[in-house]
């Protein structure tokens, strides 16, 4: 079983009904003992970081010891960002430093309209299992004004442009994020949530 | 590179898609479920669904039926009509939606917008304007609330300013002067707000051949297009309509 993380942030009904719909067995909840016995972990969350960060602050320890153990996460949009160490959205704010890395603004003088909106080309790095069977690059649908700098050196990233390259999802090791909504990226977007619960029952197998 | 968004526009009314001219002779276009899901698999990549008898915020049905069309929708879906409380954007984005479109409210209560962008995100609140050629005045529009029906000494331009600065993720931009008449977008509004703020502004209103979608998505500076008839009624598909503006040099997510 598969839980998607419930902190009070985000769009946890259109992740649910995309896991559903793919005939995934997805429970969602916020309670650890649920959270431990899971095959693996989604963390959804929309809207601000330093806001989603203190939400999920009651639960960061046992995601934290769950990530340390080898269960497969995958973190979307926000969730994805609190991946990282640190997040400068309205402040500066400790996230859950799994990998190497910072959430920045998106530079605003470059013409460009902020929020990034809508469906952008995200190029794969190669051998991201997160991608498998989707060649080298698929457009996804994006809602972001920040994104992450990754610096960690055993973390792959897949990127999309926008004035500059932003990231658009990473992989390292168990932990996975995309700054993309999956769940909104229609029949490619499905295979990527399809590639993760692969994932999770292979790891499963394994232990 | 960030492609120009096609979108669907779900005008609802008694649980069916209705659609008319300039908001009235409404006609039945039909089931939002079904269609909500036909687009989504036909390769739309945003759904709008308006609740045209604006009464979301105490019609547990519709709530029902959002949450019905968002089971089978997995692009990003927008919903309005009727909303009045930042409360009610939590329900409906429990029930699905990924955005949600406040129009008539914001008016009266400007600060609903930044409300909702500080407890939701600025990326999930889309301010509608319904906006209205002014006569006797050249390239001035003023607001219409309460789905077009009663006019504001608003000036619509100057209020996307606003809205942008209060915490509105987007613009959705109705020229009631062109809906549903298939003549073509108003270009100029679509031009004058696009220019006017930084957030990403969806035309709307007179989407009739491709060529006008081309236009307004080009020369009228839009990311994105949102039509109705044309889709409800057959006249192109959402392949069609991508493949020509694609011919065009307009960037689009292939289908």
């Amino acid at each position: 079983m598969l839980v998607i993380i419930d902190y009070g942030v985000g769009n946890v009904q259109s992740v649910t009904n995309a896991f559903r719909y793919i005939g995934s067995d997805i429970t969602v909840s916020c309670d650890p003992e649920v959270i431990r016995n899971a095959r693996g972990l989604i963390l959804p969350g929309v809207g601000a970081s330093g806001y989603a960060m203190q939400k999920v602050a009651p639960i960061a320890e046992v995601i934290k010891e769950q990530a340390a153990v080898g269960k497969p996460l995958l973190g979307i949009c926000v969730g994805y960002q609190l991946l990282f160490e640190e997040s400068y959205e309205m402040g500066t704010h400790q996230c859950l430093g799994l990998v190497k890395g910072k959430v920045v603004p998106i530079p605003t003088d470059m013409d460009l309209t902020i929020p990034h909106m809508g469906w952008n080309y995200v190029q794969f790095a190669e051998g991201m299992r997160l991608f498998k069977d989707l060649g080298d690059g698929r457009h996804f649908a994006f809602a972001n004004s920040f994104y992450a700098q990754v610096t960690d050196p055993d973390a792959k990233a897949a990127y999309t442009e926008y004035g500059i390259q932003v990231t658009g999802a990473v992989e390292k090791g168990n932990i996975f994020g995309t700054q993309f909504h999956p769940e909104k990226s229609a029949a490619d977007g499905l295979q990527v949530l399809k590639n993760f619960v692969k994932i999770c029952s292979q790891e499963d197998d394994g232990c | 590179m960030l492609t120009k968004r096609i979108i669907p526009c779900l005008d609802v009314k008694d649980n069916r898609v209705v659609k008319g001219v300039n908001f009235l002779n409404l006609r039945d276009a039909g089931d939002p479920v079904e269609l909500g899901k036909k687009y989504s698999d036909e390769g739309a990549d945003e759904l709008v669904f308006l609740d045209i008898t604006a009464t979301i915020r105490s019609n547990k049905t519709i709530v029902e039926l959002v949450e019905k069309v968002a089971q089978n929708v997995f692009i990003p879906f927008t919903v309005g009509g009727g909303i009045t409380k930042a409360d009610e954007i939590g329900v409906l984005l429990r029930s699905g939606a990924d955005k949600c479109s406040i129009n008539t409210a914001a008016v009266n209560n400007p600060d609903l917008l930044k409300e909702s962008a500080e407890r939701f995100g600025a990326q999930c609140v889309v301010l509608a304007i319904d906006a209205r050629r002014t006569k006797g005045k050249v390239g001035k529009w003023h607001v219409t609330v309460k789905a077009g029906s009663e006019p504001t000494d608003i000036d619509a331009i100057e209020w996307a300013i606003k809205a942008e600065k209060l915490g509105a993720g987007e613009i959705l931009l109705t020229s009631m002067d062109a809906d549903g008449t298939q003549a073509g977008y108003d270009i100029e509004l679509t031009r004058a707000v696009s220019e006017a703020v930084n957030i990403p502004v969806i035309a709307s209103g007179g989407a009739g051949t491709l060529e006008s979608l081309s236009e307004v998505l080009d020369q009228g500076k839009a990311d994105a297009v949102l039509a109705a008839s044309i889709f409800h009624y057959g006249t192109y598909t959402i392949k069609e309509t991508k493949e020509f503006l694609k011919r065009n040099g307009v960037p689009v997510r292939p289908v």
